[in-house]
């Protein structure tokens, strides 16, 4: 017997087993509406079932199913929550059949099972797992802004206890399968997909008597390692909201709610506990947070990574031998980076011996992933047998590509990069990691503009994840495709963005630093504003990082910019550089590396410079907290909104990873154009929101806060940017 | 320079009073997902909503809650403040006398406002039975062989049993009255009378949880509560009998008539009172429902335990200068069916002006939160039927009584 329903093949074989094999619509099964239509029928089909021996849970898809319908929950409104409660109640209402049924029921896992997918799993009495490198489970909903509303907070807790269940929930992990198996979601694993079926009827055939049941069904169930009353227990739930607050800082509802959910767990029965966390699922759903992660962080992210930005046409390369200039702190950081990945590298600086310290570094790093455990002595010395330190030019010849990376002077780099062109391979590329002088100006020293193109790094680069690659007047899409591919190749996320000063990211940043530096001008204490730098959700405070980039150097990217004459062209930097050269020239507070900057440091901690306060500060200022905030974060969202008119940025999704990625955009803003999608302010929302807060800002502050065009267009239009 | 001296002895008015409906005491009731926390924080919301209050005018929250542990552990009612976003000025106060934990704060709000040093102050209790169980909080008096031995402790269905077998009230007489209680509250529920006073639980997203009262049972019958099981028969068998018949000598043995038909039901529920000064009903625009008239606290035998509330309601009466025929309406908690009937008897009252909406052996008894609860149903009632005063009292551990008389203004 075999039918089809909704997408569920459902197959009954002559010794009463019934295999599901769920087939939805698309390229995914996902809990959408016409798996809703499908488990339903499947359920009450299996409750009706006569001679009903066991069931498998199967699917036909590549992965066994991949989770809740993302694109439905962003349509979710406030107010609506009342209908993803009744949604989820009823999905568990049919799970909780389903693992009552009196007859084993297994899941045979072919591959991911992610959020929804695990927690169809979750309900199933065991699960099977076939053994495949990129098979990922886990309850991944927290990345989202959610929480697993399916089951999965209460089940999870339930078969694994709350120790062990907490920071597979509020990290939201991603684990290969015997990792998986290691936890506890999955009970067994095999070899391959064609043993999953035989294993699942033999696990049933072997479990004819009840020793099926889910533990929680069993009586006497007791979660593992306590309740609510356990001593443990109540010390977890009393220290968990501080660390949870260390990395959070109060910014994402989702981690909380999902604390908050597994207090209940430990306090209720179980049915009631899914209701619970059915509720708290519905108030996550349609929250800016849930948004912004899923838009920008997620869906934009996935679009970016699978080449969204990358010309079409061009085949795909590889790069086997890396070419660098200058073998200071950025480029000894792109060798480790590409030789982590397996690329031969040549690192040339002026002498053998800055050669060999940057190659060095390395050897420093893989050290130090040693000591972790992370790796061994054969991996070091398989990492430092790809980089060759070099003094001599000629040693990058047949270089697939070359970047140069050294100090930021038009006259050097135009010297180096006339010496380094000839020596490239066939189609070579050659590049900078400028971070300040336009690509177009460089490309003046090359003799084919085409192939020359900017990849710009971050520091630290082997930490840090993006590659802004800047398209100069001249570059073509083959040399585009080439540092697409390379940034992929060193498992970065490349964005792409047109040549204008500052490119994206520095033009962008140094807006915050520059709203800092007119705050401290204004004389708002200083430490306030540092702090609630921190508070939005940026990395570090916008004093703090002034220190670690250098007073100094902002004076001197100042100085170069004003005698190029595009000082101020693009982002108003004045207050900045008027800040940062009154602290060289005047107080000689160069930097954290200069000596000191805005702060004084100590062994292993800093504090604030006591003339910063004895020369700017004003105590009869009385500065609204959040007027700080949003200063400091709204200079940025609109510099990123100019990037888009003006076409620095061709892509809102450019925008928002490469600020999530390169500039730290706060996790909960899902990147700085997203945020705007869902600011809210008085009765707006969305974009007229922000242009409307925007508007009262530029009468208090100044006229950079008045909205450009492309916001005021949306805003009038109703429209989001996507 | 003249000081200013606040005036003592000013009245004590209720301007609202506000409760949860109560829910199941069991896991399948339905506020058992709800945190005993936010059951009270959701009445101190309704509370400021309902009077627009500034809640930096309010003094203190004063809460009852029997079973202080776990999560209704630690001062309950500033967490409940602090949940409710309520101004960092208030403070919170929770305070345990048994059953009388409601009307004990009730009572000592009142004292505070009628003292001169307070002016606006917010009585109740909470208790989430379902998730905090009775007795979890252990306690020297009952587990302690030591104290249990020196004070003859028993528990406090036997005592109950004990007052039906002293009285002569057989098991029919006993389930009566408790089927009565579900009657009258089955109509009073239909009828709309608890809609004013009952705020509906909500969750997060702002989607009810429960609108009114479940524990009524409005198709009880005789029949069906005869054949109930005794609760307390195997307690009494274990050695408890011979502990009270040591005290009382003389009865043959104890009748044991209480089942869960005719005692109270254990279910969650929270209750909040608004209590103020007449300077206090100006400031913040309230308007007095009723004065509070008196209080009394007192006691007796303790092994009996549940015979107090006569004596403690003629304490008040005498310290109001009032006598029985001067109060309109009498509530007395339905912990146990003989309860009532005795309370009745030793007041010389009539049924017909004795919980009228019924009680706990309907709606149940949670426990902290009961005493302010059954005010605010008492208030309630005098204004439907336009009468003028009404006292309300509980009997309580410890052989303990409580007593409050209100009067409308």
């Amino acid at each position: 017997m075999n039918e089809n329903l909704h997408g569920f093949n459902y197959q009954k074989d002559a010794q009463g087993i019934v295999t599901i094999t769920m087939d939805l619509d698309g390229p995914v099964n996902a809990m959408n509406a016409q798996f809703r239509q499908a488990y339903a029928a499947t359920v009450e089909r299996l409750c009706e079932e006569p001679h009903l021996q066991g069931v498998i849970f199967a699917s036909a898809k590549p992965t066994f199913f991949a989770g809740g319908d993302l694109k439905e929950m962003l349509t979710c409104q406030l107010g609506e929550e009342n209908t993803y409660f009744e949604m989820v109640e009823q999905i568990k209402s049919y799970m909780r059949r389903v693992e009552r049924l009196q007859v084993p029921v297994v899941a045979a896992i072919n591959g991911s099972a992610l959020g929804g997918g695990l927690e169809l799993c979750l309900s199933c009495n065991y699960r099977i797992a076939s053994h495949k490198p990129n098979t990922l489970i886990g309850l991944p909903e927290v990345s989202l802004g959610l929480l697993p509303g399916g089951g999965g907070v209460v089940r999870s807790i339930h078969l694994l206890g709350l120790q062990k269940a907490l920071p597979l929930l509020l990290e939201g992990k991603r684990l290969r399968p015997n990792e998986a198996l290691e936890v506890g979601f999955i009970d067994a694993l095999v070899d391959s997909d064609s043993d999953l079926l035989d294993a699942a009827k033999d696990w049933i055939d072997n479990h004819p008597d009840g020793q099926w049941q889910q533990p929680w069904d069993r009586p006497k169930h007791r979660i593992p390692g306590g309740d609510i009353w356990h001593p443990t227990i109540q010390q977890t739930l009393a220290a968990a909201p501080a660390m949870l607050f260390q990395k959070t800082r109060g910014l994402l509802p989702a981690p909380e709610r999902i604390l908050s959910v597994a207090a209940d767990v430990m306090a209720v029965d179980f049915d009631t506990a899914q209701r619970i966390e059915s509720r708290a699922f519905a108030s996550l759903v349609p929250t800016k947070e849930a948004k912004n992660l899923i838009n920008g962080g997620f869906f934009q992210m996935n679009k970016i990574n699978s080449g969204a930005s990358r010309p079409r046409d061009i085949a795909r390369r590889k790069i086997a031998k890396l070419g660098i200039l200058g073998a200071g702190m950025m480029g000894q950081g792109i060798a480790y980076s590409a030789a982590a990945a397996g690329l031969t590298v040549i690192l040339k600086d002026v002498t053998q011996e800055a050669a060999d310290k940057g190659k060095a570094y390395s050897a420093m790093l893989m050290d130090k992933r040693i000591r972790r455990g992370r790796a061994n002595e054969q991996d070091k010395a398989d990492l430092l047998a790809l980089i060759t330190p070099t003094s001599e030019m000629a040693d990058l010849a047949g270089c697939d590509l070359i970047i140069e990376a050294v100090f930021e002077d038009l006259d050097l780099k135009h010297r180096l990069l006339a010496e380094a062109e000839p020596l490239l391979a066939e189609h070579g590329v050659l590049a900078s990691n400028t971070s300040t002088l336009p690509i177009s100006l460089l490309a003046k020293a090359v003799t084919q503009p085409q192939r020359f193109i900017g990849i710009h790094f971050f520091s630290p680069v082997d930490k840090m994840p993006l590659i802004e690659i800047i398209r100069g007047e001249a570059s073509d899409d083959m040399a585009l495709a080439l540092a697409f591919d390379f940034s992929q190749q060193i498992r970065k996320t490349p964005i792409v963005v047109n040549d204008s000063l500052g490119f994206f990211t520095s033009r962008v940043f140094s807006t915050y630093l520059d709203e800092a530096a007119r705050m401290v001008l204004e004389g708002i204490d200083p430490l306030l504003i540092d702090n609630l730098g921190r508070h939005i959700g940026m990395p570090v405070g916008p004093l703090t990082v002034q220190d670690e980039v250098s007073q100094q150097l902002a004076v001197r990217i100042a100085e170069t910019h004003k005698a190029m004459g595009v000082f101020g062209s693009k982002a108003d930097t004045s207050a900045n550089a008027e800040l940062c050269s009154r602290m060289v020239n005047d107080f000689n507070r160069g930097g954290r590396h200069h000596g000191g900057g805005f702060f004084d440091y100590h062994a292993g901690h800093k504090s604030l410079w006591p003339g910063l306060r004895e020369h700017f500060f004003n105590p009869c200022q009385e500065p609204l907290p959040e007027d700080i905030i949003e200063r400091l974060l709204f200079r940025q969202v609109l510099e990123s909104l100019r990037c888009l008119e003006e076409g620095v940025l061709s892509s809102v999704a450019d925008g928002n990873v490469g600020s999530l990625l390169g500039i730290g955009a706060p996790t909960w803003t899902g990147g700085f154009i997203q945020m705007a999608n869902t600011y809210s302010h008085g009765s707006f929302y969305g974009p007229a929101a922000l242009a409307a807060r925007c508007d009262e800002l530029s009468k208090r502050y100044g006229e950079r806060f008045i909205p450009p065009h492309i916001l005021r267009q949306a805003a009038a239009d109703n429209s989001v940017f996507n | 320079m003249e000081k200013k001296i606040h005036t003592m002895s000013q009245h004590a008015y209720i301007f609202d009073a506000i409760r949860t409906p109560r829910g199941k005491g069991k896991r399948d009731g339905s506020l058992h997902e709800v945190k005993p926390t936010l059951l009270g924080a959701g009445l101190l919301k309704a509370l400021q909503r309902r009077h627009q209050l500034d809640t930096a005018r309010v003094d203190d929250v004063v809460m009852g809650c029997v079973t202080p542990i776990g999560e209704q552990g630690s001062d309950i009612a500033k967490s409940m403040v602090m949940y409710a976003d309520w101004d960092e000025s208030v403070p919170g106060v929770q305070l345990d006398r048994y059953c009388a934990s409601g009307l004990e704060a009730v009572n000592i709000a009142a004292q505070k406002v009628a003292s001169g040093w307070e002016d606006l102050v917010v009585a109740g209790g909470v208790e989430m039975m379902s998730r905090v169980p009775m007795g979890a909080n252990g306690g020297a008096w009952s587990n302690d062989p030591e104290i249990s031995i020196h004070t003859g402790f028993t528990p406090q269905g036997i005592g109950a049993d004990t007052i039906a077998t002293l009285e002569g009230w057989g098991r029919e007489d006993i389930d009566r009255f408790a089927l009565q209680s579900q009657q009258r509250a089955a109509a009073a529920q239909t009828a709309g009378y608890f809609d004013r006073s009952v705020i509906p639980v909500r969750d997060r997203n702002d989607i009810v949880i429960l609108t009114r009262d479940e524990f009524i049972k409005p198709n009880t019958t005789l029949d069906a509560l005869a054949g109930l099981k005794p609760s307390f028969a195997n307690l009494g068998a274990m050695g408890f009998d011979d502990i009270v018949l040591k005290k009382y000598p003389q009865l043959a043995a104890i009748e044991h008539v209480h089942t869960p038909g005719n005692s109270s039901g254990i279910v969650d529920g929270a209750s909040a009172v608004l209590i103020g000064s007449e300077t206090a009903a100006k400031t913040n625009n309230l308007t007095p429902r009723a004065r509070i008239v008196a209080t009394a606290v007192t006691a007796n035998d303790p092994t009996i335990m549940l015979t107090a509330p006569g004596p403690a309601a003629y304490k008040a009466l005498a310290k109001a200068g009032l006598s029985v025929a001067d109060i309109d309406l009498w509530e007395i908690n339905e912990a146990f069916a003989s309860v009532a009937l005795r309370f009745m008897k030793d007041m010389g009252i009539s049924a017909d002006i004795t919980n009228v909406n019924g009680g706990a052996i309907a709606m149940g008894h949670p426990l902290g939160a009961t005493g302010a609860m059954i005010l605010g149903i008492l208030l309630d009632e005098l204004e439907r039927r336009d009468l003028k005063r009404g006292l309300v009292a509980l009997c309580v551990g410890g052989g303990q009584g409580i007593a409050t008389i209100i009067e409308r203004v």
